[in-house]
């Protein structure tokens, strides 16, 4: 019993710490795409003031635009003549718009992101990863990259990029730069939307129409409900598999309560002719050790309960995870243990109720 | 002496008990034994005669292969086991050899076991128990555990819930045999004063002074009963 209630309660604790993780990130996030395989609409984009419309809805603190250029484009710290073709395609570029840096928090190690008054200047910004690749420890001498032997001046490094993950193996430069010396997005440029807590339904509700009134159908604004239902898969996976365990740890709970009263029977079975002897039935016999194996599962509910509880306290204090535990565990394990008494019992007891009164004088 | 059947407690005709086997043991053989109400009947034979399987007949414990056995004026015979199990329970008091007291349960409550499976009252019960345990001179031992008791303490804690019951029969299987003879000798006392106050006993025994106690003796030899001695006209 113990077993089964630590491992639901830590299967819980486990499952609400994933669901705080979720939620840090994508409860207050909308990504907007673009329908495609919509044929008529082949040449619709986000409009130039997208990042200006989106952010006038309530509840949106940033949003900019993202998309990555094409595998072919050509990063090198070299000038165009030495210029080596050997970077190709192990560093991407990235074009953003300026929002798009607040929209998605990231961490800047060295230097500064370029904003709205730097977003038609030819400027860079580089993940870590990338400066040591290009050797630009430092960007305080204005180091240059050059893409497609274009020269973009680098201002500044990132440490870290939580939500866009590949920003941090990318060049980023803005995205009017990218648009006007590469084109349009191919592959279609994408939104990030960071909004107040809880505004993330209602913003993806009327970013649509925002973008595109007379065809909201073009954009897909998706929230972390809808990443939630992965989530829930997830976290449902895992929990079959914790419930399987506890399963497991209830059969084998049960094996060891008919274990104990068998052989508590068989220890008694001068007792239990001496009670035949007195007057008792078969049937008061087989009661007895039921409600003796009923009463020891209910007891071991009980302790397994509390030694359950300390050992799920124990574990999220290890793991510096919030305890957490559906009360219904708690209350329903004693009568998960007696009914699971009631059952380990049945076979002992049937054997009990067996035992002939001759045998009180056999030993 | 009158052998009226109203008298006679058990009355066995022609009954025999053979254990079934490869060969079969022929335990008891075929006989007759009428048992008056106020006897003393011990019961004597060397080990594995036949007397405990004549004590299991008696106490409906065991059926016999053949044979009519009537108890307090009723066949028990074609009697299913529920309502053998209920005059067992009513009309039998058993004293084993060994004890079979519950060690960790104060004696009154072991003497209360008697009266457990019928349907009275719980003071019913309790008084009974007292009067029991009073009877056999252990009213001050009353709330005393059986683990912390002498043998001939637990002997008369078994013997007081014998008689809880208030049986017509008491059966004793060799009730000092694990005691020593000083205390066997004031158990016997017991046995002869509960005698004297009405009480028919059987006593199995293989001593023969212990028999000397009753005044009937029967004797088992290879399942074979023979009756030795009647010393007194008390019971007729
Ligand atoms: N349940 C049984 N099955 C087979 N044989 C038995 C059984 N009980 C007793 N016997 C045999 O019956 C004979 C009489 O046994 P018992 O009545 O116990 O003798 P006593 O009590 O006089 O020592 C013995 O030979 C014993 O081995
Ligand atoms: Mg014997």
């Amino acid at each position: 019993m113990a077993a089964f209630v630590a491992v639901l309660g830590i299967t819980t604790t486990a499952n609400s710490q994933i669901d705080s993780r979720f939620d840090a990130l994508s409860s207050t996030q909308v990504i907007v795409e673009q329908q495609t395989d919509d044929p008529f609409l082949d040449a619709a984009d986000f409009p130039d003031d997208a990042e200006a419309r989106i952010t006038g809805l309530a509840g949106v603190r940033a949003a900019g635009l993202h998309w990555a250029l094409g595998a072919n484009t050509r990063v090198s710290a070299q000038p165009p003549p030495a210029g080596g073709r050997d970077a190709v395609g192990t560093i991407s570029v990235m074009a953003v718009s300026p929002g798009f840096w607040s929209a998605t928090g990231v961490s800047v190690k060295a230097g500064r992101t370029f904003d709205a008054a730097l977003a038609d200047d030819r400027v860079a910004v580089v993940g870590e990863g990338i400066a040591d690749q290009l050797g630009m420890a430092d960007v305080g001498g204005q180091p240059a990259v050059f893409i497609d032997d274009v020269p973009f001046t680098v201002i500044g490094v990132l440490r870290s990029a939580d939500r866009v993950p590949d920003s941090l193996l990318s060049v980023s430069i803005p995205a009017n730069v990218a648009a006007r010396y590469w084109g349009r997005p191919d592959p279609p440029a994408r939104m990030i939307i960071a909004t107040d807590v809880g505004a993330a339904r209602t913003v993806a509700d009327q970013t649509p129409v925002a973008l595109s009134a007379a065809d909201p159908d073009h954009f897909k604004a998706t929230t972390a409900v809808e990443a939630r239902a992965l989530r829930d898969s997830v976290s449902s996976d895992l929990g079959v598999l914790f419930l399987v365990l506890a399963i497991i740890c209830l059969v084998i709970g049960a094996v060891g309560i008919a274990n104990t009263t068998l052989v508590a029977v068989l220890e008694r079975v001068s007792e239990i002719g001496l009670r035949r002897s007195l007057g008792a039935l078969p049937r008061h016999i087989g009661a007895q050790f039921l409600m003796e194996s009923t009463a020891l599962g209910a007891i071991g509910g009980l302790v397994g309960t509390s030694v359950g509880t300390w050992c799920i306290v124990g574990v999220s204090l290890a793991k510096s995870w919030t305890a957490t535990l559906t009360p219904w565990t708690v209350v329903a394990a004693p009568f998960i243990g007696a009914g699971l008494g009631l059952l380990a019992g049945l076979y002992p007891s049937l054997r009990a109720s067996r035992i002939e009164p001759i045998e009180a004088f056999r030993r | 002496m009158s052998s009226s059947a109203d008298d006679a407690v058990v009355q066995l005709t022609g009954v025999a008990r053979t254990y079934e086997g490869f060969p079969p043991v022929e335990a008891l053989k075929p006989c007759d034994l009428t048992i008056e109400r106020g006897d003393f009947l011990t019961v004597v034979g060397p080990s594995g005669s036949g007397k405990s399987t004549l004590l299991n007949l008696i106490g409906l414990l065991d059926r016999p292969t053949s044979g009519s056995y009537v108890l307090d004026g009723v066949d028990v015979g074609p009697l299913d086991e529920r309502q053998r199990t209920a005059i067992r329970g009513h009309r039998i008091g058993f004293v084993f050899q060994t004890f079979q007291l519950l060690p960790h349960r104060p004696a009154l409550e072991n003497v209360m076991m008697a009266t457990l499976y019928r349907a009275s009252a719980r003071g019913d019960r309790l008084a009974s128990a007292r009067e029991a345990l009073h009877g056999v001179g252990l009213a001050h031992r009353i709330g005393a555990l059986p683990s912390r008791m002498s043998g001939g303490e637990r002997q008369r804690v078994a013997i007081a819930r014998a008689l809880a019951g208030n049986p017509s029969l008491l059966l004793c299987d060799e009730p000092t045999g694990n005691l020593d003879s000083a205390t066997a000798e004031s158990v016997l006392d017991l046995f002869s004063q509960l005698n004297a106050h009405g009480i028919t006993i059987v006593l199995i025994t293989h001593d023969g002074e212990v028999a000397a106690r009753g005044n009937r003796t029967v004797d088992i030899r290879d399942g074979r009963l023979t009756e030795l001695s009647r010393r007194d006209g008390r019971a007729s």
